[in-house]
């Protein structure tokens, strides 16, 4: 029931690796809620960036997170806590 | 730059992937593939998700539609960095089930139902081959371009020719390299890393192409910004609606696309590849579409109005002047074209054959062991199959004549495989999920998708009727293919998306909730879903007989003599036999073959075709609770025997103990039957010696009266010594006869201080007691605890050698017992002495020789024992010390 210290963080970054996505999906979805003040649209450049950094945010962030996870052990896969 | 130069690099190109391909090959062959089996390889293959229709057509999408072609890269990404979710689990089922294609992963979950096999692999061709029309389009374009720009003017081939030729040397290579051996495992190593080949290839050349363009044109990424803010591509709206849902279309797609299976799922070689793969393919997108942007401002800004964006890629260095740098372009494109048709194809020929050609030639032989070489069959079902898709691929290309339809081909082929979705991913995840279920699932959401998006995309008049288009069939407004039950105004795409996907699943829902699965269904049910909590198999099923030969003759068809051969002598081994290669026909083996089997023509076939040699074709779902009630049996068996094994071993541990018991009491019985005898003979010694004497006669009178007396003595002492030892038997024996009755505590020690005193009469002993406390009523009998008493005090005065002697008898009471300590304040009783005392015969060792046996304690023991109560040696008071403790009451045994 209670893991020891490298399993317990094994689990929390397996859940990490699961939500990861959501967020990602949340901020790509973001740009559709903005609206840039005045109305002289928005600046596509800006868009662009954001995108871009969102994108490398998310291959660091995933790059960061998978050698943890796949590393074998003698623990069963699944996966409940 | 010359045409000739063009189609003489293209020619070179071609015969270095076939180098590439045949060297890798032979290396595989031989077993050394090293660093060519590597994550970054395997990241590489997968980027056959960039096709041409990416590599020219996104440059394009962006000059139309702004920042809209990131979504086809952000769906992906999404998916790969949370393969935890998906993929991950896709990747341990097709490894654990030697998955061949996506028809293969539904058929086998949906209990190896080959209707559902053939229902995919139709849909799959149906929906990828205008994408492979597409590909072809693409490499005509692009050798288009170059004619156009050729300064003779020449193009000594016209597109259809082009067409045909490239869709020719595409199926010659994809035959060589991806027929070559039925692989158990189905895996292509030649072609796998020709395709990473091809991915360096088109990402270096697409960003040669985009640092020319950002440092070489717009002088750096700050004049790059402004030229992007000052173009009309600025002029784009994010549409919510297209946003959302081409993510979710692209993140669907590539699980779902034949090809993306294929490599990512069928093609894996360790599933540690993938967490590789899972920052790194997203990072290989994100560089392929780096430069998108900045190539089609620079082309919108640079080329002559009108000119095509999908080819600024090619048309942007050319007409800057940079031959070579068009020509890494235009290899670049190629690779992206021919990379995706060959895996397509070998994923769609792999489908082909083993769902619809291998099944119709089982059928239509007559039934028996399978006798001809299926390997050949199956392979050059493959090779017929390739070169139909392609052959397909270039008659679509031919009958649309390279429209504009073709443009938008790669999306709608993305919603036609997204069908699969609910069925694979229901399939994985949920065990309820059924094959009616999936069978209505695919074909209403491919209908629906037919419907809706892919007839209506030839045009108006085309497939449909315009009439159709615009008012629904037979006039039925909520029918519109394009505005279905009234849903007017939604983008295309977007609207046969949403229905089809939405009925699909619905249909997949509601079909698996009212039909009840076949038994092979929940099985591969169950091993599907629960993939990670170990091998479920099948194991002993149905109770056919089956001749190991009959199974060895079609395994040698399937996998080839040698490896079959290998196959079965490795199980005979493992089963212990030693002689013979011949393995016995368990379930386990025979379950086992079946999965090797499906590794090379799939589940469905591979059921059919063990099932037609062990002659039972059909499981029940009786089979199946047998098989569950013996495992319970089983188990219920298996743990009877553990509680028999345990009793086993307290028996054993109980009889060793009463061996030991009767060792070590046989031991006692010895040496008190030689005590016995040396206590008996020394008086008898005596006793004859003085007798002797007085026979001899004639002795002074006082000599024959001293021998009386020694007679009489020795006599006496034996007779003491008879009484004591019939005593001793008579308590130990428990038949001791007592006679209760109340009985007042200090009388009896009275009595036995009193008694006690012709020991040593001489010695002045200082008795000290406590005459309150012993003022109490016993239950008991008094004779015999008096004389527990005389002994004790007897002994106290016996051996105490203080000089000052007392004797301390202290009494109380503690929870209905009494307790009396009898102790002197002499040198006491050494350590190692004290476990003895209560022995009989147990005299201290150097002892004077004291009259009495010995038996004393011995005998004091078995009274207290027999009184209820329990006597011991109380050591650490200052000399010789005995506790005695006794029940208030004593109640009369029972008989």
């Amino acid at each position: 029931m209670f893991l020891g210290r490298i399993p317990y963080r094994r689990r929390r970054l397996r859940d990490a690796a699961r939500l990861l996505p959501l967020f990602g999906l949340f901020f790509l979805l973001l740009p559709l809620l903005w609206s840039p003040p005045g109305n002289e649209g928005r600046r596509f450049s800006g868009d662009l960036v954001y995108l871009f950094g969102l994108w490398v945010g998310m291959i660091v962030l995933a790059a960061a997170i998978a050698p943890g996870l796949s590393r074998r052990d003698g623990e069963p896969d699944e996966d409940e806590d | 730059m010359p045409f000739n130069l063009l189609v003489l690099a293209c020619i070179t190109y071609v015969i270095l992937l076939f180098l590439v391909a045949f060297l890798v090959e032979s290396r595989a062959r031989r077993g050394r593939l090293g660093w060519l089996r590597s994550p970054l390889v395997y990241t590489l293959s997968l980027s056959i998700y960039c096709t041409a229709w990416t590599f020219y057509g996104a440059v394009g999408y962006a000059a139309r539609s702004g920042l809209e072609y990131l979504t086809i890269y952000f769906g992906p990404t999404l998916v790969f960095i949370g393969w935890w979710w998906v993929l991950r689990k896709l990747v341990r089922i097709g490894r654990q089930h030697r998955v061949t294609s996506i028809a293969d992963l539904i058929s086998a979950r949906f209990g190896k139902s080959n209707l559902l096999g053939v229902i995919v692999t139709l849909m799959a061709v149906v929906a990828t081959t205008p994408y492979i029309a597409l590909q072809l389009q693409s490499v005509v374009l692009s050798f288009g371009v170059f004619a156009e720009h050729a300064p003779d003017g020449s193009a000594p081939l016209g597109a259809d020719p082009t067409a045909i030729w490239v869709a020719a040397g595409l199926a010659l290579f994809t035959i060589l390299f991806g027929t070559r051996n039925l692989d158990a495992k189905e895996q292509h190593h030649g072609i796998v890393t020709a395709i990473a080949v091809e991915a360096v290839v088109k990402l270096f050349a697409l960003i040669a192409v985009g640092i020319f363009v950002v440092w070489g044109l717009a002088g750096g990424v700050s004049g790059m910004m402004q030229r992007i803010d000052a173009s009309a591509i600025t002029g784009w709206a994010m549409n919510p609606g297209r946003w959302t849902g081409l993510i979710l279309l692209a993140g669907v797609a590539v699980i779902c696309l034949p090809r993306m299976f294929h490599v990512l799922v069928v093609e894996n070689y360790d599933e540690g590849h993938l967490a590789r793969a899972s920052w790194a393919f997203p990072a290989y997108l994100m560089l392929m579409s780096l430069f998108i942007v900045p190539i089609a401002v620079m082309g919108m800004e640079r080329l002559p109005a009108g000119s095509n964006p999908d080819m600024f890629v090619l048309t942007l260095p050319l007409t800057e002047g940079q031959g070579a740098l068009a020509m890494l372009a235009f290899l670049g494109g190629f690779s992206s074209a021919t990379s995706m048709v060959i895996v397509e194809a070998i994923a769609l020929a792999t489908m082909v054959s083993n769902h619809i050609v291998l099944p119709v030639w089982l059928r239509l032989r007559p039934a028996g062991a399978i006798s001809e070489d299926v390997r050949a069959v199956v392979l050059n079902a493959r090779r017929v199959s390739i070169g139909v898709v392609l052959a397909m691929g270039y008659g679509y290309y031919h009958v649309s004549g390279g429209s504009a339809a073709l443009a938008s081909i790669g999306l709608i082929a993305f919603a036609g495989v997204a069908q699969f979705l609910p069925a694979m991913i229901g399939g994985i995840f949920w065990r309820g999920a059924t094959r009616v279920g999936a069978i209505a699932g695919l074909i209403v959401g491919f209908a629906v998708w037919a419907y809706a998006l892919f007839l209506p995309s030839f045009g108006p008049d085309a497939v449909f009727p315009a009439g159709l288009l615009a008012d629904g069939p037979a006039g039925i407004g909520w029918l519109r293919p394009q505005a279905l039950f009234g849903s007017d105004g939604m983008d295309p795409l977007i609207h046969a998306l949403f229905w089809s996907l939405f009925l699909n699943g619905t249909a997949f829902f509601l079909g698996s909730v009212v039909t009840f699965p076949g038994p092979v269904e929940r099985l591969q049910g169950a091993a599907f879903v629960n993939v990670f909590e170990g091998p479920l198999r099948p194991r002993g099923l149905g109770g056919g007989h089956v001749e190991p030969e009959a199974l060895l003759v079609m395994a040698q068809h399937i996998l080839g003599d040698e490896a079959a051969q290998t196959l079965f002598e490795e199980a005979a081994r493992a089963q212990g036999k030693r002689q013979s290669i011949l393995p016995d026909p368990t379930p386990a083996f025979v379950s086992d073959l079946e999965q090797r089997l499906s590794g090379s023509v799939g589940a469905a076939t591979a059921h059919a075709m063990i099932a037609n040699v062990t002659g039972q074709g059909t499981v029940t779902v009786d089979d199946l609770m047998t098989v569950a009630r013996e495992s319970a049996q089983l188990m219920e068996y298996s743990a009877q025997l553990e509680n028999q094994r345990e009793e086993l071993a307290r028996t054993a541990t109980a009889l060793r103990e009463a061996n030991d018991k009767l060792t070590q009491l046989s031991v006692q019985k010895d040496a008190f039957l030689s005590q016995i005898s040396h206590e008996l003979r020394t008086p008898m010694t005596s006793i004859r010696a003085f007798s002797e004497i007085l026979a001899e006669g004639d002795l002074p009178p006082a000599m024959v009266a001293r021998s009386g007396r020694i007679i009489q003595d020795e006599s006496r002492r034996l007779t003491r010594l008879l009484d004591d030892l019939l005593d001793l038997s008579v308590l130990e024996s428990g038949k001791v006869q007592l006679t209760l009755g109340l009985a007042n505590l200090r009388e009896m020690i009275d009595r036995s201080i009193q008694a006690a005193e012709q020991v040593k009469p001489e010695t002045r002993f200082v008795i000290l007691r406590d005459l309150a406390a012993e003022s109490l009523f016993l239950r008991t009998d008094a004779d015999r605890l008096t004389q527990v008493f005389i002994n004790l005090i007897s002994n106290a005065r016996k051996y105490c050698d203080a000089p000052q002697p007392e004797i301390r008898i202290a009494v109380k009471m503690k929870a209905g017992r009494v307790r009396i300590d009898i102790a002197d304040n002499g040198s006491g009783i050494p350590k190692d002495a004290q476990g003895l005392i209560f022995e009989k015969f147990g005299r201290l060792p150097g002892e004077m020789r004291a009259k009495g046996a010995g038996l004393g304690l011995a005998i004091c023991r078995e009274i207290v024992a027999n009184l209820g109560g329990t006597i011991a040696y109380l050591p650490g008071q200052g000399g010789a010390a005995f506790r005695i403790v006794l029940p208030l009451r004593l109640e009369a045994k029972a008989a």
